[in-house]
C-alpha cells in the first residue's frame, strides 16, 4: 500500500524522532510513504485564527501537490498538520467565499485543489487499514510488562472524530495492547498538554504539562504514548521547569511509532530514542 | 355544461383579520374577481368563517341565484368543512364549492404586498375557471364496527381501554411484553404528591384483567392492519410464553423447582440490576399473573436435557408446554388507539458522563427501581461497590435540550429527578443532594412547590451544563470518588464537585421499532420519530388516518396526568365514532369506467391502501370507494385513461391551469 506523505515542520525538526520510527515501523508492515515534493508549512493553527482564506491556500497548495500524486489517501503524522489539512478539506466543500479564494490563488500558480483526497493519519491507517492482527504478527519483542498512559491530545479526535470517539478514543489504547503492554487507565487522554503556551505563558502552559505527567505517574505508568510532536516536546521538554515549580514528575513520553519500532525489534537508535530527554533505557530492558 | 343552467359563482375574499389583509389588497382582490366570466356576485369580508360571514353565502346564494362558490381564505385543511356547510345551507350540493389559500399559500410566506396581491389574482382566476366544471357529488356512509383495539398497555393504554370498556365497548388489549403495566409499574412513587405508584396503577391492572369488556392479550403484537376507519381487519401474533396462560395460576411454584437453583439471568424489569431465572414472573403484580419461560436461557428449551422439574412443581395443572408455538389471531375492529409509549435515552451514548465505564453511574431509571421496596436492593440505595453513597449527583438533560443528541425537552426528568433527591432525602437525611440543571422546568399543579419543597430540602441546584464525570483526582476528598466538572453559571466559575454516585436523568425517545408500527397503522412521524397528531392544538390524540389515534408518550414525552388526559381523550373520539354508527367518506375518490377498462391490472399493485380489485367474472378493476383515499396514483398510471377522481377530472384541473396562467 502506498500512500502520499506530508511529514510538516515538526517532523524535520523538534519531532524527528518521530519520522524516524514512522518511516520504518510502516515499512516492516508494507506501507510506503511518499513525501510530497516541494511541500510547504501548513499554516498551523496560529495562521487560521489570523487569515482563515490565506490559511488554506497555504494548506490547499499542499493538497492540490498531493491530488497531483494519484494516491488513495494523504497521510500526515502531525496532529496540528491533520487538522489543519482536513478542515481546509471542509471549508473548501463548505464555505464557498473561501474555496473562491482558494481557487484564485492556486490558479495563479497553475495549481488545482478539488479537496477529494482523504487526509489521514497513521493511527487511523494502522488500525483499519492494516489492522492490530498484521500489527501482532510483527511483534518479536512485545512490551510485556511496560504500562503506558495512552495520551491522544486533542487535534485528532476534535473536532473531526472520524476514526475515534471524541471523548473517550480507544485505537492507541488497543495498539498498545496489540503491542504486548498493559494500558493504564488514563483520564486525562484527550486533555490539553499546553499547547504553544509553554512558549507564550509559560505558567498555565506548563501547569498542563505537569498535570498529565503527574496523573501518569499515579496511575502507575511507566511512559506516556502520544501521537502528536507538540505534546510530546511539552511533555518532555520542561522536566526541570516542572521539578522547580512543583515537583519532580519524570516520566518519558514516547511516539507510539517508537513503541511500535521496539515491539518490532529495531534499535533504540534506529528509532530516534536517544533524541529525547527523559531516557527510557532503564525502563525497556525487552529491546537489548 | 350546455345542459345546466347558467353558471353564476359568488366570490368571497377572507381578510382573515390582517393574516391576510395586511399583505393583500383584498378589496381589489374582489374588484378583480367581479370581472371574470360568470361571477355574479364578488366581496371581501373580515372573518368569512364567522357566522354572519358564512351566512353571507347562504343569503346570496338565494338572493343571486348563485350556483358555484369560491372562498379565498386560509387552508382548506381548516374550513373547507365549514364553507361547504355553508353552500348546503344555501341550497346547493357542497361539492360546488372551492377554496383558494390565500394565507398558508401567498400571504403568510411573502413580504411584497404588490407581488402577493398579483400572485392572489392567479390563484383565484385558477378558482374560478375550475369551480363551473364541478359536479354535485355524494357522500358515502360506511358503518362503523363497535369493538376498539388498543395497542399498548401501559398506562395510557389501560386507561383508554378501561375507559371504552366502562362504557359498554368491547376492547382488545396488545401488549408485547409478558405484563401490562409499561414504566409506570417501575415508579416507586409518583411526583408530585408522593403517592406510591403501585397502589394506584394496580387496581387499574386487575380491572383490566377481569373486566368482562376487555380481551387482555399480552406477550402479544399486532403484525397486520388492513381495511379502513370502521372496519379495519388487524392480525395479533401471541408470542409463545411456553406456560399455558389459561391452566397456569400464578402460584409462582415452578420458580423455586427451577434447576437453576440461584437467579442467574439480568432481570429487564429491574433494569438489569437484579438477576432471575429461565422461569419468572416480570414482578409480583404483574398483570396477567403468569409466569413465562425464556427460551434463550431455559436449560430444557435450549439444550432438551433437563430435569423439568418445573412441570413436576407445576403438577396436575400441566401448565407449562414446551412445545408452545406463536398463534395468531384474527380480529375486526373500527377503531385503534396506538398507545406504545417511549424508550429512554442509551447513556452510553455520551461517553463523557461515564456510564458504563465508572459502576457508579447510574440512570435515573436505575435509581428508580432501586428505590423501589420490591425492586432489587429492597429499597437501599447503594452503589455498584456495595456501599451507600454519601453524596449523590444528578445530571439533567442526559440527551435532551442537546444539539448533539436529541433537541427536544423530555419534560418529567426535572421533577422524576427532584423526587428521587426527595426520595433519597428522606431514606437517608444526611445524603448530600446534588442537581445539576440548566433550568427546571416544573410546569403543573403542584410543580413548583414540590421545586420549592427540594429546595427546603437542603437538595443544591447548581446551574450549569456538566463537561464531564471522571474519576482524575486533584484534592485528596476527589480520590476514589466521581468528580462532576461543571460551570457554575450562577457563581460564575468552573467548579469540580466529587460525590460516591452519579444519577444522569436520561431523556425519552421514540420507541426503536417507532417507524415500523408508523408504517403498520398508516400513521406519519413528526422529525424526532414520535407519531404526528392530526393538529398540535386542535386534533392532538387524532392522526391523518381515521379511526387510528393515539395517546401518551409515543405522540412526545408526557407525564403521567398528560398521558391519562390523552387515553381519556382517545376513547372519547373512538367513541364518537362507535355512537355515530357510521362514517361519511370524502367523495374525492377515484371510479374506473368499466366500458374502457381493458383489465391490465397496472393499478393494482399501484394502490396503498388495497382499495382496487380485480373483477374475475367481467375481467375488469374496480374500485371500493370505502377504501379509496383520493391520492391519484391510479388516475395517472392507467395506460386506457378510463380511471377518473372526484374533482379532479381532467376539465377540472386543465381549467384551473389554465386560470393560473392566463397573465394579462
Amino acid at each position: 500500500m502506498k500512500y502520499a506523505y506530508f511529514p510538516g515542520c515538526s517532523l524535520k525538526g523538534t519531532g524527528r524522532s518521530y519520522e524516524e520510527s514512522l518511516l520504518p515501523v510502516m515499512r516492516i508492515l508494507g506501507i510506503e510513504l511518499e513525501e510530497l515534493r516541494d511541500w510547504n508549512c501548513c499554516g498551523a493553527t496560529a495562521y487560521m485564527s489570523v487569515d482563515e482564506t490565506k490559511a488554506c491556500v497555504l494548506a490547499s497548495r499542499n493538497l492540490a501537490i498531493a491530488e497531483k500524486t494519484g494516491h488513495r489517501a494523504l497521510v500526515t503524522p502531525c496532529s496540528a498538520c491533520y487538522l489543519v489539512l482536513n478542515k481546509t478539506q471542509h471549508y473548501l466543500k463548505e464555505v464557498p467565499a473561501i474555496s473562491n479564494g482558494v481557487g484564485k490563488a492556486l490558479g495563479a500558480v497553475g495549481l488545482s485543489c478539488h479537496g477529494a483526497m482523504p487526509v489521514r493519519h497513521p493511527l487511523d491507517i494502522l488500525l483499519n487499514e492494516v489492522g492490530l492482527d498484521a500489527i501482532k504478527q510483527k511483534v518479536t519483542h512485545p512490551l510485556t510488562g511496560v504500562k503506558i498512559a495512552p495520551y491522544y491530545g486533542c487535534q485528532i479526535v476534535r473536532p473531526y472524530a472520524t476514526f475515534d470517539n471524541a471523548y473517550q478514543p480507544t485505537t492507541l489504547d488497543r495498539l498498545c495492547e496489540a503491542l504486548g503492554a498493559t494500558v493504564a487507565h488514563y483520564p486525562l487522554k484527550t486533555r490539553c498538554c499546553g499547547g504553544s503556551l509553554t512558549g507564550t505563558m509559560p505558567e498555565p502552559g506548563l501547569h498542563c504539562a505537569y498535570q498529565l505527567l503527574k496523573e501518569a505517574v499515579k496511575r502507575g505508568a511507566d511512559l506516556l504514548a502520544t501521537v502528536c510532536p507538540l505534546c510530546q516536546f511539552n511533555l518532555d521538554g520542561y522536566h526541570d521547569q516542572i521539578a522547580a515549580k512543583w515537583e519532580p514528575v519524570r516520566l518519558p513520553t514516547l511516539y507510539f511509532t517508537q513503541l511500535m519500532g521496539l515491539a518490532f525489534g529495531l534499535a533504540p537508535t534506529q528509532l530516534g530514542l536517544q533524541r529525547h530527554l527523559v531516557p527510557m533505557k532503564p525502563l525497556l530492558p525487552v529491546t537489548a | 355544461m350546455k345542459d345546466e343552467p347558467e353558471i353564476r359563482i359568488g366570490f368571497y375574499v377572507c381578510h382573515c383579520g390582517t393574516n391576510i389583509a395586511a399583505m393583500i389588497d383584498c378589496q381589489a382582490v374582489a374588484r378583480y374577481a367581479a370581472q371574470l366570466p360568470f361571477v355574479a356576485v364578488s366581496r371581501d369580508y373580515k372573518y368569512m368563517c364567522s357566522d354572519p360571514g358564512q351566512e353571507l353565502i347562504q343569503r346570496d346564494i338565494k338572493e343571486h341565484a348563485l350556483n358555484r362558490i369560491v372562498v379565498a381564505s386560509c387552508s382548506p385543511l381548516l374550513h373547507e368543512h365549514t364553507f361547504r356547510n355553508a353552500t348546503e345551507k344555501g341550497g346547493l350540493n357542497p361539492y360546488f364549492f372551492h377554496m383558494v389559500n390565500l394565507r398558508e399559500h401567498n400571504s403568510w410566506v411573502h413580504s411584497d404586498g404588490s407581488k402577493a396581491t398579483a400572485k392572489a389574482f392567479a390563484q383565484i382566476r385558477a378558482a374560478i375557471a375550475r369551480v363551473p366544471h364541478h359536479k354535485a357529488l355524494e357522500v358515502l356512509q360506511v358503518p362503523i364496527h363497535p369493538d376498539v383495539l388498543v395497542v399498548g398497555g401501559g398506562i395510557a393504554g389501560i386507561h383508554a381501554a378501561l375507559t371504552l370498556a366502562n362504557a359498554g365497548k368491547k376492547v382488545y388489549l396488545v401488549e408485547r411484553e409478558p405484563t401490562i403495566g409499561g414504566h409506570m409499574a417501575k415508579f416507586d412513587k409518583t411526583f408530585p404528591t408522593l403517592d406510591c405508584a403501585a397502589c394506584i396503577l394496580t387496581p387499574k391492572m386487575s380491572q383490566v384483567k377481569s373486566h368482562p369488556k376487555i380481551t387482555l392479550w399480552s406477550f402479544s403484537e399486532v403484525v397486520k392492519l388492513d381495511g379502513y376507519v370502521g372496519n379495519y381487519q388487524i392480525t395479533v401474533k401471541h408470542k409463545p410464553r411456553y406456560v399455558n396462560e389459561d391452566l397456569c395460576v400464578g402460584c409462582l411454584e415452578c420458580i423455586p423447582a427451577c434447576v437453576f437453583k440461584t437467579p442467574k439471568f439480568p432481570d429487564e424489569f429491574n433494569q438489569n440490576l437484579g438477576k432471575r431465572k429461565p422461569v419468572y414472573i416480570p414482578f409480583p403484580q404483574a398483570t396477567p399473573q403468569v409466569v413465562l419461560i425464556d427460551p434463550e436461557v431455559c436449560l430444557n428449551l435450549k439444550t432438551g436435557k433437563c430435569k423439568q422439574t418445573c412441570v413436576e412443581a407445576c403438577g396436575d395443572r400441566q401448565a407449562i408446554d414446551f412445545d408452545q408455538r406463536e398463534t395468531f389471531d384474527d380480529i375486526k375492529v373500527g377503531n385503534v388507539i396506538v398507545a406504545t409509549g417511549f424508550k429512554t435515552f442509551d447513556a452510553h451514548r455520551i461517553p463523557q458522563y461515564g456510564y458504563g465505564a465508572f459502576p457508579n453511574v447510574f440512570t435515573s431509571l436505575e435509581v428508580e427501581r432501586m428505590i423501589n421496596t420490591s425492586g432489587p436492593t429492597s429499597g437501599a440505595i447503594v452503589g455498584r461497590d456495595g456501599k451507600h453513597p454519601d453524596t449523590v449527583g444528578f445530571i439533567l438533560c442526559v440527551g435532551s435540550r442537546d444539539e448533539k443528541t436529541n433537541k427536544w425537552c423530555s419534560r418529567t426528568c426535572c421533577m422524576h429527578s427532584m423526587k428521587l433527591a426527595q426520595l433519597i432525602k428522606e431514606h437517608c437525611p444526611r445524603t448530600e443532594v446534588y442537581i445539576f440543571y440548566m433550568d427546571i422546568r416544573a410546569p403543573g399543579k403542584g410543580a413548583e412547590e414540590f421545586y420549592d419543597k427540594s429546595l427546603r430540602m437542603g437538595i443544591r441546584f447548581i446551574r450549569g451544563r456538566v463537561a464531564e464525570v471522571t474519576d482524575w483526582a486533584v484534592t485528596p476528598e476527589e480520590e476514589g470518588r466521581l468528580v462532576v466538572r461543571c460551570e457554575d453559571t450562577m457563581a460564575g466559575f468552573v467548579r469540580r464537585i466529587p460525590f460516591d454516585m452519579i444519577v444522569l436523568a436520561i431523556g425519552k425517545e421514540p420507541q426503536a421499532d417507532a417507524q415500523d408500527v408508523r408504517r403498520l397503522f398508516n400513521m406519519s412521524c413528526g422529525t424526532e420519530g414520535f407519531f404526528l397528531e392530526r393538529h398540535p392544538k386542535l386534533a392532538p390524540v387524532s392522526t391523518f388516518t381515521d379511526g387510528i389515534f393515539i395517546a401518551g408518550a409515543c405522540q412526545g414525552p408526557k407525564d403521567i396526568p398528560d398521558t391519562v388526559a390523552q387515553a381519556g381523550a382517545a376513547a372519547a373520539e373512538a367513541m364518537v365514532l362507535i355512537d355515530q354508527g357510521h362514517i361519511e367518506i370524502e367523495p374525492n375518490t377515484a371510479h374506473i369506467s368499466e366500458v374502457d377498462c381493458s383489465g391490465c391490472k397496472s393499478c393494482l399493485p399501484l394502490c396503498p391502501y388495497t382499495a382496487i380489485a380485480f373483477i374475475e367474472t367481467t375481467k375488469k378493476a374496480s374500485i371500493n370507494a370505502a377504501l379509496c383515499k383520493g391520492c391519484g396514483t391510479c388516475v395517472a398510471a392507467c395506460p386506457s385513461g378510463s380511471i377518473t377522481q372526484n374533482l379532479f377530472e381532467d376539465d377540472e384541473i386543465f381549467s384551473e391551469i389554465a386560470g393560473v396562467l392566463a397573465y394579462e
